[in-house]
């Protein structure tokens, strides 16, 4: 009897679905899919666009910057959304994809409070990421083993920290890694002795961010590119945008946002940069 | 008499309905193992062509012990050893296996036997309560109060093995217990009674008659946790350290199949090496549970009754 | 030793586990409500998340997480219940038999994430479902489908066969006695497999990451056109869970409270499957009274 019960339910249930009619609301929707680190912006400006005009509504999803990259290039969604640029990715046909560079992010060391270390060149860190300091100590700090903490590998912020930290064909330790910057975070506020990386917006009073050759990780030093570890945040289409994938993305470049809310979630808009930047990593200024 | 013999030979509506209600339940199961075939032949082709597609070799996946996918080693061959993942996982499964068995069966064991009535008031609720607690949610547990304990008590950062292997004890607890206490429910009455009349003690009863009518259950219900305990990504992942590296201790941070998964596979596009080998490591999860459940039938088998 | 005094060493053993057990498993239970509790009050459930500001609810996940759950359920009882029935009354007890039920075990300890990666390239992508409840609902009865099978086919083998024999010996079909007399006995053990499933489906993030996905678009509870993006029964809209709202907002980090909604939103999904079994108990009790007319 309850099998039959559940049946019939199952069947009314889809019957209603599929043949639900009635005067269907005007409604369009796009899919931003990919890099978690720009989730939170693409989704702030999402809610604030679908607020602003009715019935139209930006999904947005994680996922990774993998994801989004191989998405977009089987054009399986309207945006995907990168730490990096296309043409540094294996794998992924660069030249039907365009560009969108909504924003900057700065990426900062962090360590755990009590190192006794507060500064640190470019060849030091360079040497902790290659394991070949591994306390404190020699650095001027306390007696106290240096645990190194890396995001997943493939992972953008990942990929930017070594690109400018590291040299052409050196390779960090292999050791622990997590996945996501709230958990970076976290276990850099309770190990003693870790030092990680994460986008300027994390960084809060449970760590402490490392100033590198007396350069202070802050968006007017990136703006200058006076601090080095930066990378731009990228929305890829398939082909120009048209539709509401123009639209969306218009609205995130326009002055509006770009002033209020890039700032507000601890990005840097890309219209103050002073420094542009290609995929091989040279920059020239922004006349 | 031609009336009477259409009535005998044609389908009555009983007959229909039976047919009916066989066919129905087929092709439930049908759709189940349609399901289950696609899912397995997903994952074995996409884990294939890490060596068919790529050219890895079989052999120095399985034991290499360099995990570095997208770098090349000196032979030529990208460095893509799972030896430590594999080693890592086997660890931490067999030792909350070894740690949570004692616990599941004894508490199992007074719920069904010594305290029926307590059990089903306060042990078995809580279980089944424990069941739907999220994955992420021991995961913070672990990373908020094992890790800390463990680094105090143990040494090292806290993270790694030894750390996972309690948040899987107390994850896999609930699922063991109370899949032990069906086992042991499912034993008739009457064998705990006729043991019970020729003399034996409450104890001997339970080891010598219940426990051991109810091995195949009980075996199963380790395997269900282990299976668990192995297929378990988020929580590992946070209290584990993920760092690709043989386990020289249990204190020093490793990495299980699950763990390097569920942190790589959105970083890689599909279709190349980095996002092939990650099937891969899911082919190898599913060839362990295979071997897992193969040999439980087997000891199954062995131990039961006859 | 004699067997008297091993008797009583083994039941103060066996008293010692289980206060162990239950020490652990209360603990961990008062740790997630002492913190999660006082977060709760009426707006938390029934406001939606703010990303950016303190003071965010978890209404829309609330309601994501049961209507999931509803059809989930209702995709994969009917199925798992077909397929137990024939495993277990009609199924030849042959090597045929034996593999399925291996491959359907296999598939059970397979980890999420990969059930959520092929949901993610069959539903979202191949089927063009894209990230919506249909997909979710579709990876988790993939996900909930082998345990549901199995802990419904053991409760139907627990059936004395004697039974079977007494409804055939009555004249009735193969059919009429698993639905007349031994589903209706079999039901608390079908009941505790379900409760034990949807506690599953419930605290399950992995698998939904991928498929439901991450993004709660904002509900209209006034809106009972299933077709529009903004109505709560509408099957292809994008819908965060609470299990993946708790994942996202640890794991993103940029939740001003986050902390705090989390540990709220841990204590009602605790709460939640809580219900879900004191219901389903009642119902059970009150199902089979009706059906066994006991």
């Amino acid at each position: 009897m309850k099998l039959k019960n559940s049946r019939l339910m199952l069947t009314i249930a889809f019957a209603f679905i599929l043949t639900a009619c009635g005067p269907v609301v005007e409604e369009e929707s796009i899919t931003a899919v990919g890099s978690s680190a720009l989730q939170p912006l693409v989704e702030a400006a999402g809610e604030q666009y679908g607020a602003e005009n009715v019935g139209k509504f930006i999904n947005v999803q994680g996922g990774g910057s993998g994801t989004g990259l191989s998405q977009i290039a089987a054009d399986a969604v309207e945006i995907g959304n990168s730490d990096i640029f296309a043409e540094e990715k294996d794998g992924i046909d660069a030249s039907k994809l365009v560009d969108h560079r909504v924003a900057v992010v700065g990426i900062t060391p962090i360590v755990t409070p009590g190192t006794g270390v507060t500064d640190v060149s470019i060849e030091e860190l360079q040497k902790i990421f290659t394991g070949k300091i591994t306390n404190w100590s020699e650095l001027g700090g306390k007696d106290l083993p240096i645990t190194v903490l890396n995001r997943a590998s493939g992972s953008g912020t990942r990929a930017t920290f070594e690109q400018w930290v590291l040299e052409e064909g050196q390779n960090s330790i292999i050791t622990q890694e997590q996945e996501s910057s709230g958990t970076v975070r976290q276990i850099v506020a309770n190990t003693p002795g870790t030092i990680s990386y994460v986008a300027f917006s994390y960084v809060n009073d449970d760590v402490e961010a490392l100033t590198i050759n007396g350069v202070e990780p802050t968006d007017e030093n990136v703006k200058t590119n006076e601090w080095l570890i930066w990378s731009y945040e990228h929305m890829y289409t398939h082909g120009e945008p048209t539709g509401l994938t123009k639209e969306f993305i218009d609205y995130i470049m326009s002055d509006d946002i770009q002033a209020t809310l890039i700032g507000a979630l601890g990005y840097i808009p890309t219209s103050q940069m002073e420094v542009e930047r290609d995929v091989e990593g040279n920059t020239v200024p922004v006349e | 008499m031609e009336e009477i013999q259409a009535k005998l030979l044609g389908n009555s509506k009983k007959g229909r309905l039976e047919k009916l209600g066989k066919t129905v339940s087929f092709i439930c199961i049908a759709i189940i193992v349609f399901v289950v075939v696609s899912i397995l032949y997903f994952v074995t082709s996409k884990g294939l062509s890490t060596f068919f597609t790529d050219g890895v070799s079989f052999w120095g996946f399985l034991t290499g012990s360099v995990w570095s996918p997208g770098n090349v080693g000196e032979n030529g061959q990208p460095l893509v050893g799972a030896l430590p993942m594999i080693t890592g996982s086997f660890l931490v499964t067999l030792l909350s296996a070894v740690l949570a068995t004692p616990f599941a069966i004894g508490a199992a064991i007074f719920m069904t036997e010594i305290s029926p009535s307590t059990g089903k008031k306060v042990l078995q609720p809580v279980v089944e309560l424990l069941v739907g607690i999220p994955s992420v949610v021991y995961g913070f547990i672990g990373l908020t109060v094992v890790v800390p304990v463990v680094r105090s008590v143990f040494g090292g950062t806290g993270f790694g093995i030894l750390s996972s292997t309690f948040v899987l004890f107390v994850m896999i607890l609930p699922t063991v217990t109370s899949m032990a206490v069906d086992a042991l429910n499912s034993v008739p009455r009457y064998y705990r009674e006729a043991s019970l009349a020729m003399g034996a003690t409450r104890w001997q009863t339970i080891y010598k008659v219940v426990l051991r009518s109810a091995m195949p259950g009980l075996l199963t219900a380790v395997v269900f946790g282990m299976a668990r305990a192995f297929g378990e990504a988020l929580a590992v992942q946070m209290v584990i350290g993920n760092a690709a590296l043989m386990p020289t201790s249990l204190v020093t941070p490793a990495s299980t199949l699950t763990s390097i998964l569920t942190m790589s596979m959105g970083n890689t596009v599909m279709g190349t090496l980095e996002n092939n080998v990650l099937w891969s490591l899911a082919l190898i999860l599913m060839i362990m549970a295979l071997f897992f459940n193969i040999l439980t039938r087997w000891i199954g088998k062995k131990g039961a009754m006859k | 030793m004699s067997a008297k005094k091993w008797d009583k060493f083994a039941v103060g053993v066996l008293y010692a586990l289980s206060i162990f057990i239950v020490l652990i498993l209360f603990s961990l239970l008062a740790f997630i409500l002492i913190r999660g509790l006082p977060q709760i009050s009426w707006e938390f459930l029934t406001q939606p998340a703010k990303s950016f500001q303190v003071g965010g609810g978890i209404g829309i996940q609330l309601f994501n997480s049961f209507y999931l759950l509803f059809l989930t359920m209702l995709i994969s009882t009917p199925l798992a219940l077909g397929a137990a029935i024939y495993l277990s009354e009609y199924a030849k007890q042959n090597w045929l038999t034996d593999i399925i039920r291996t491959a359907i075990e296999v598939l059970s300890s397979l980890p999420s994430v990969v059930v959520g990666l092929f949901g993610f390239l069959i539903f979202v992508i191949q089927f063009d479902f894209g990230f919506s409840i249909l997909s979710g609902a579709l990876a988790l009865t993939i996900f909930n489908l082998p345990l549901l099978t199995r802990t419904i086919e053991d409760s139907l083998q627990a059936i004395p066969g004697v039974q079977r024999e007494a409804g055939l010996a009555l004249g009735l079909s193969r059919w009429e006695t698993v639905t007349r007399i031994i589903l209706p006995a079999a039901i608390p053990g079908i009941l505790t497999g379900m409760i034990l499933a949807a506690g599953r489906i419930f605290g399950e993030a992995a698998a939904l990451i991928y498929t439901a996905g991450q993004s709660a678009p904002a509900l209209d509870f006034a809106n009972w056109n299933p077709q529009s993006i903004t109505s709560p029964l509408n099957i292809m809209r994008p819908a965060e869970t609470l299990a993946v709202h708790i994942w996202k907002i640890n794991s993103e980090g940029v939740m001003p409270d986050g902390a705090q909604v989390s540990a709220g939103a841990s204590a009602v999904l605790v709460l939640a499957v809580l219900l879900f079994n004191v219901v389903a108990r009642y119902l059970g009790k009150k199902l089979q009274k009706k059906a066994t007319s006991a």
